[in-house]
């Protein structure tokens, strides 16, 4: 027996070590540099040390982290700083890895979530001479402490009036991942809009999965489950909507799935990708993203670092608006021929009317 | 099944022949004088039954699979150790190969093989030192306080490990495969910290009450999943799964009502706990180690009295080795079930009320993190034994607290720890394997042959499987 699991690990760890050599034969033929590399000269700003902290959804969740993260390797390529980023794995990891950051000696630490308000905080009281920005959250008060959070909903608005335009069944639906005001201010703009809509022209499009007056809809209880996305949707589908808005980060591939098997099955179905533009950044299903309400926090996360570099910090909250392009509504790519002709015109017509202050758009989670 | 099911089944009828009625008498009588050998010597740290005779202990019903989960459980020490050097060889060559020096270096390997060596061992061996010294000792320290910082951030990430894990290795003795205690920290840290910043009461009383509420909390949810196996004979591995998504969802459900939420706010976050309700810093303020970390110690010590010195404990362990034997020497094994998981769930109650009074002090529906699943590991690796999951504790917060520093100092990604941390319990679960690269003799294969009945090896058992 035993001798036969020997020879059994002696077999795997031949057939391993062929799989690694021809590997490296096909990869190792490279030639070498030059002897004396040495590194490349230092660039202006260098030491100005730029870190972020992520929640537990990793840099990698396309959505709030990932575009946090780009902004800061944009500053980084733009601004020639350094950078330093701690990836948390659970809530646990935040004050252990905001301390890291403060102990290495960053100029600035983006922390994303408003689950890392009270660890920042804590922080940023303890090292004044540091400086923080803190995505999705307002709860700060602090001088060295800069918020940066978004009114969304008026985004999700002009996506919501898309909607209901573009609709051939008449339903629209949404949901979202946990019930939490980052997730809701999408749904209640997305909600607003599509009752703008049915006001202004008499329709009557009906929108599934959130009611904006009890505050309460269809959620999936996570940012993780796609399945659970993809039955959501099937069901929404089932009960004839026909664009549908998952609120819910890497949920949404779940429902890019049901609406890749309806078009298949010969529906016509459409989603709206949120946080960043779908077409780009989602990887399947692109020609059914009818479009997508973008938070773009990549650019404010950069602002905010240059700002500083420049040695102009301060503290007030930045508030991403469509007026500073903060947030926006994304084009509508192949779905361009799908939607009503003039709707584009009066997407464009509503946003100025929103900006100027003629629209308000309200949701219990917008910026106060 | 119903507990009245459970078949001591002798290891001879692993391969598929019925026992005879001699055999099973052979074996439940073989682990009586084993229970009481274990009585009597008590004294030490005393080593369960590295091949149990029966596979009846863990209710999963007869077949191998139930005798080799056993000896998963309680393993040999030797085994744990080369698990825990192999997975670290491992993860080093996992570090190497995704190293980005060591990607350009592979590109020229026939030209400057050197190149890719030392760019390998470099990656590998900083990212080792990185996790020493973020849990150990930092030599870059400028203070004194930063120096030792790392060995408390350790011993701070110990604690709920420590408690939880005790928790579920309590319920490996008793036969309990215990999956639940990501769950029963939720819920005890729920009770915990809703007493902590609900209630305004005097320092001590306050802490007091939030410490009993966390255990009760977790004796309550995993008394209830002791309850229905020896009522119903649910399998506990099926009922804690559940009971962890319902806690989860419970928790969620709270934290979306305004009782458990800051004025002002919808997040879902709790109010910060009342200072009165959070354990004092052992090491004052400039440490996050808290009082919690001698709780852990106090608890370790009870569970190793429990388990070796009170009868409460010789009857778990009676109902662990074989239930129907137990039940034959008139122990009350509803009893010892549904008592094992309470005093289970109170454990992991304390590795909540460790997050929400020591080191959150908020009640998120992330408080838990994974310290529940990372529990059964460090019950593994502990072997079951109360030091033993003390000890594998510590060396998890070390893992944990020093991937947070190699992330930060050398940009290796934190998952490497979870990758490290899984590879153990690969090695753990299939102990062949370890002995094979080792070349080490399969334990009881001099037993076997003077054994009455015949004994497998794990060796060939592993191998089987």
């Amino acid at each position: 027996m035993k001798n036969s699991l020997r020879k059994f690990s002696r077999g795997t760890g031949l057939s391993a070590a062929v799989l690694g050599v021809s590997a490296l034969v096909l990869s190792g033929c490279g030639a070498p540099p030059a002897e004396d590399s040495s590194g490349g000269g230092a660039e202006a700003g260098s030491d100005y040390l730029g870190c972020i902290v992520s929640d537990s959804g990793g840099f990698d969740d396309r959505s709030f982290n990932q575009s946090s993260y780009e902004g800061l390797k944009k500053a980084e390529a733009d601004l020639g700083i350094e950078i330093n980023q701690a990836e948390s794995q659970a809530e646990t990891d935040f004050g252990p890895n905001v301390d890291q950051m403060v102990q290495a000696g960053c100029n600035l630490t983006v922390t994303v979530g408003f689950l890392l308000a009270d660890t920042t905080k804590a922080a940023a009281e303890q090292n004044p001479e540091a400086n923080f920005a803190i995505v999705d959250d307002n709860s700060i008060d602090l001088p060295n402490v800069k918020p940066i959070i978004y009114d969304t909903a008026q985004a999700a608005f002009l996506a919501g009036y898309a909607a209901a335009a573009t609709s051939e069944t008449g339903k629209v639906a949404t949901y979202g991942g946990i019930n939490i005001p980052t997730v809701t201010i999408f749904m209640d703009g997305f909600a607003e809009g599509v009752a703008h809509f049915n006001e202004e022209t008499g329709g009557d499009v009906q929108l599934l999965g959130w009611d904006k007056e009890s505050q309460n809809g269809t959620f999936v209880g996570n940012f993780e489950d796609a399945a659970a996305g993809k039955t959501n949707t099937q069901n929404f589908i089932n009960e004839g909507a026909d664009i549908i808005m998952p609120v819910a980060g890497p949920v949404g591939s779940g429902t890019l799935d049901a609406v890749i098997e309806a078009n298949a099955a010969g529906k016509d179905v459409k989603a709206i990708w949120v946080d960043s533009d779908g077409y780009e950044t989602a990887g399947k299903g692109e020609e059914f993203i009818l479009t997508s309400v973008m938070k773009l926090m990549g650019d404010a996360v950069e602002d905010v670092i240059s700002t500083d570099v420049e040695g102009n910090f301060d503290n007030t909250p930045y508030v991403g608006t469509l007026e500073n392009g903060g947030v926006a509504l994304a084009p509508f790519h192949d779905q361009e021929a799908n939607v009503p002709a003039d709707l584009q015109s009066t997407l464009d017509e509503l946003k100025e009317q929103i900006i100027a202050g003629e629209i308000t758009v309200d949701s219990a989670a917008s910026p106060k | 099944m119903t507990p009245q099911d459970d078949r001591p089944v002798s290891p001879a009828s692993d391969g598929g022949t019925p026992p005879t009625r001699r055999q099973t008498k052979d074996a439940a009588r073989q682990d009586e004088v084993r229970l009481e050998n274990a009585a009597e010597t008590a004294g030490g740290e005393l080593p369960p039954p590295a091949v149990p005779a029966t596979a009846a202990g863990i209710g999963a019903g007869p077949g191998p699979e139930a005798g080799l989960m056993q000896r998963i459980m309680t393993g040999n020490a030797l085994v744990a150790f080369l698990s825990v050097v192999l997975s670290l060889i491992l993860g080093g060559l996992l570090i190497a190969v995704t190293d980005q020096d060591v990607a350009r270096a592979s590109s020229y390997f026939f030209s400057r093989p050197q190149d890719t060596l030392g760019a390998a061992w470099t990656a590998a061996s900083s990212a080792y030192f990185a996790l020493f010294q973020g849990s150990v000792f930092n030599f870059e320290g400028d203070t004194f306080t930063r120096m030792v910082y790392p060995l408390t951030q350790t011993l701070t990430v110990a604690t709920p490990l420590i408690c939880a894990g005790l928790g579920v290795a309590l319920a490996f003795r008793a036969g309990l495969f215990n999956i639940g205690a990501q769950g029963q920290i939720l819920i005890g840290a729920t009770f915990a910290g809703w007493i902590g910043f609900t209630l305004h009461l005097p320092v001590g009383v306050h802490l007091l009450l939030v410490i009993l509420a966390g255990m009760v909390g977790g004796a309550v949810w995993a008394g209830l999943v002791g309850l229905l196996k020896a009522r119903t004979g649910a399998h506990e591995v099926i009922l804690t799964i559940m009971f962890n998504y319902i806690a989860t969802n419970l928790v969620l459900y709270f934290l979306s009502t305004p009782a458990f939420q800051r004025p002002g706010s919808t997040n879902p976050i709790s109010p910060q706990l009342d200072a009165s309700a959070l354990y004092p810093p052992l090491l004052g303020p400039a440490f996050r180690l808290h009082w919690g970390f001698v709780v852990a110690v106090l608890a370790t010590i009870f569970v190793w009295w429990l388990l070796n010195r009170s009868t409460i404990g010789f009857e778990l362990r009676a109902v662990g080795a074989n239930a129907s034997a137990a039940r034959t020497a008139g122990v009350n094994v509803s009893k010892g079930y549904i008592l094992a998981m309470a005093i289970a769930g109170a454990l992991a109650g304390l590795a909540g009320v460790a997050q929400v009074s020591g080191t959150e002090k908020v009640l998120t529906s992330g408080v838990a993190a994974s310290f529940g699943f990372d529990a059964i590991t460090v019950a593994l690796l502990g072997r079951s034994s109360p030091w033993g999951t003390f000890a594998a504790g510590i060396l998890f917060g070390a893992f944990r607290a020093g991937g947070v520093a190699m992330q930060a100092s050398t940009g290796t990604s934190i998952d490497i720890v979870l990758v490290v941390q899984s590879l153990i319990v690969l090695f753990i679960a299939a102990p062949p394997l370890v002995r094979a690269l080792f070349r080490l003799p399969a334990p009881g294969a001099t037993r076997a042959g003077k054994g009455s009945a015949p004994t497998r090896t794990p060796a060939s058992t592993g191998a089987a499987a």
